[in-house]
């Protein structure tokens, strides 16, 4: 029973940060359909942002405390939606009327064009960096169950996030709007919508998100490479796929699913090689049975 | 994303081999002797690949000092692999077709040197792993040398150490199932460690490059080891520690010469204090050869830091498989592929800054190995074994 507790606090941190992940991918597909590949790479430059803004901040505010790490996090987030922003302006704003396909091959381009000029010894380099503390680190032990303080903070800033992000997309103007592009793009052009601000506004937020999830990854894995959201962002693009693409509450649910069985099906001795095949199997699964994905259809709204 | 590259670099490769079977193979220049190594300078085994460049590249200069080789000059050609597969494969080649280079040096992964160990017998050109433990690397073809010992060695050294010092009954197995350094190094010790009578609890596999661990640990957690056992390369060990240590795992972690890093303590801080690790010599030793070495490579290189900077294993192994190289050309009076070959597997009683060496008929070389513990934040030295 220990073990299973264990394996489900595991389970859901992880799984709440793939649903951060997750939701830019599937805001980005209600907008625009298509996978921004991409969006893997900015969770790396999330986790890269972090690392270097710690030291100097440490100078102004006390290193590892709570306030520290909100200005840094928050910083990194900003930097990531402008980043967010201008791979869409510069890559895909052009190709905007070509067909889907392109901008697919696009959106592969700019993630390996990310991925490799940061392995350049100029810009980051190859090797693994040692990510500063940004939090103090405890752990409450209940029996043989060990809680991490990191995955406590992990979990409720991702359900204030979610909630924050439903709020934004059902309650305000910017929200209706980015809806009713996933609707009808033309019609909503017509209704008066500026279509390129809400795809900015779309690709800034969820880049936001994935640079915070960035953070998150790095903090219970403290060593950052330019590759490092390659894994992450494969199983996010799975969870939106699972959870219904272009459905938020799916793509969170998705995320939480992927999580879990990552740490349930790598506490198995033989199956633990096995995790990326089972995740892929239960996708095809999914995708036979219910083509739409698990919530896809069922809600008509599509962000 | 990673299957896209894939046939990118099949052509890549196809077309460097492409350009080794035309002619041009013979393009060795008078004054010099080309000699390419290949490092992995970048990436998740940076400080393996510069480390043994370091002590590689020290070696070439004090012997061009000396006057160099039959008369010439050695010019070493270094390329980085990135730490990647298949860019060995790439490197080589092109070391081989474009340089003309007479000698391979490299590499620390096994797995690595396995790429590049059939292109070296193909072509005929002589390599000399100075790191790579992995059986396999030799079984190549009879031009692949190493100057270190095999996994097999080190499994059964790590299996007594385990029992005695450890008095572990019960050991938990993590694997890297993308090594072959790991996955034979693991092999190896649970033969020798079930057949001295221990058991192996668990066995838990993860990937290199992982970055999330605790579903593996949580179970290895359960299995209440003695010791466990983590066959695997420093970045990943030291995120493995720190989320060990996370979930309350208290025994002993040991493992093999794929820690040997500095970067092994700036990543794992405080959760890797206390570890044992094997390898092939310590910095530390009171041997007058090593001490001397120490001295010499501590003026030559700095850390990033500016200061002077104390040489690993794999530097003195690197360090080792070049004057191993000179010493066989010098016997065959040539850098002719066969002839050094020939000389390459005569070498006995070689004294290296890692041993003495003596290439036995698989082309591997029998030497003491020593056991190092985490203290402080630096490696010390517990034990030397003799084979």
């Amino acid at each position: 029973m220990d073990w299973f507790l264990q394996q489900l606090i595991n389970g859901l941190a992880l799984g709440s940060i793939y649903a951060l992940v997750a939701l830019g991918y599937t805001m980005v597909y209600g907008v625009l359909r298509f996978i921004n590949f991409a969006h893997s790479d900015v969770l790396m430059l999330g986790a890269f942002s972090a690392y270097f803004l710690a030291p100097p901040l440490a100078r102004i505010l006390p290193a590892s405390s709570i306030g520290s790490a909100i200005v840094i996090i928050t910083i990194s987030a900003a930097i990531c939606a402008v980043i967010g922003i201008l791979i869409e302006f510069l890559a895909y704003r052009p190709l905007r009327q070509r067909p889907k396909l392109t901008v697919l091959i696009t959106a592969i381009g700019v993630s390996l064009f990310i991925e490799f000029t940061c392995q350049h010894k100029a810009v980051f380099g190859a090797n693994t960096k040692p990510f500063p503390r940004l939090l103090p680190e405890g752990q409450l032990a209940f029996g043989a169950v060990s809680i991490q303080s990191n995955d406590l903070v992990v979990l409720l800033v991702t359900g204030l996030l979610l909630a924050g992000l439903w709020l934004i997309v059902q309650h305000t103007r910017t929200g209706t709007a980015m809806r009713a592009v996933s609707f009808n793009e033309k019609a909503a052009a017509l209704m008066g919508v500026n279509i390129d601000r809400i795809i900015s506004f779309t690709f800034g937020l969820g880049s936001a998100l994935a640079a915070v999830a960035g953070i998150f990854y790095a903090m219970r894995s403290p060593g950052i490479d330019p590759l490092m959201g390659m894994k992450p962002g494969l199983y996010a693009f799975v969870a939106a796929v699972i959870g219904g693409i272009g459905n938020l509450p799916g793509a969170a649910l998705g995320g939480l699913l992927l999580g879990m069985l990552e740490t349930f099906a790598g506490g198995i001795p033989g199956l633990s090689n096995y995790r990326d095949g089972i995740a892929f199997a239960i996708l095809i699964l999914i995708l036979l049975f219910k083509p739409a994905g698990l919530l896809g259809k069922a809600q008509a709204e599509k962000v | 994303m990673n299957k896209l590259r894939f046939p990118f670099l099949v052509a890549a490769v196809f077309a460097v081999s492409l350009s080794v079977i035309g002619p041009g193979c013979t393009k060795q220049s008078g004054d010099v002797i080309k000699v390419g190594e290949f490092a992995s300078l970048t990436g998740k085994e940076a400080t393996f690949g510069i480390s043994s460049h370091e002590g590689t590249l020290l070696a070439v200069e004090e012997l061009n000092a000396a006057g160099g080789v039959l008369g010439k000059k050695i010019e070493l050609i270094t390329e980085d692999d990135l730490s990647k597969a298949g860019e060995a494969a790439t490197v080589v080649n092109k070391l081989i077709a474009r340089d003309g280079v007479v000698a391979i040096l490299g590499e620390v992964a096994s797995s690595r040197s396995l790429e590049a160990a059939p292109i070296c017998q193909q072509n005929k050109i002589p390599m000399i792993s100075p790191s790579s433990t992995n059986p396999k690397v030799t079984e190549t073809g009879d031009f692949i040398f190493r100057v270190c010992f095999t996994d097999i060695l080190q499994g059964k050294i790590l299996a007594s150490f385990a029992g005695r010092t450890l008095k572990a009954k019960k050991v938990a197995i993590f694997t890297d199932v993308k090594s072959d350094y790991s996955k034979g190094l693991a092999k190896y010790f649970k033969e020798s460690f079930t057949a001295a009578g221990g058991q192996i609890v668990t066995e838990l596999d993860f990937n290199g490059g992982d970055k999330d661990f605790k579903g593996q640990l949580t179970a290895i957690k359960s299995a209440s080891p003695d010791a466990i056992f983590i066959p695997g390369y420093y970045t990943d060990v030291a995120l493995i520690c720190i989320q060990a240590k996370q979930l309350g795992v208290t025994a002993p972690v040991f493992g093999g010469d794929g820690w040997e890093s500095e970067d092994l303590v700036k990543i794992g801080k405080d959760a890797v204090e206390g570890t044992y690790f094997s390898t092939h010599a310590a910095a530390d030793s009171p041997d007058p050869r090593v001490k001397n070495f120490v001295e010499v490579y501590r003026k030559r290189w700095k850390n990033q830091d500016g200061t002077p900077k104390t040489p690993d294993a794999m530097a003195m192994l690197g360090h080792d498989s070049v004057k191993i190289l000179a010493e066989a050309m010098k016997r065959a009076g040539t850098t002719e592929g066969q002839k050094v070959r020939d000389a390459l597997a005569a070498t006995k009683d070689f004294e290296g800054v890692s041993g003495k060496i003596t290439i036995d008929a698989r082309r591997d070389a029998t030497k003491p190995m020593v056991i190092l513990q985490v203290k402080g934040g630096q490696f010390k030295l517990v034990e030397t074994v003799n084979p």
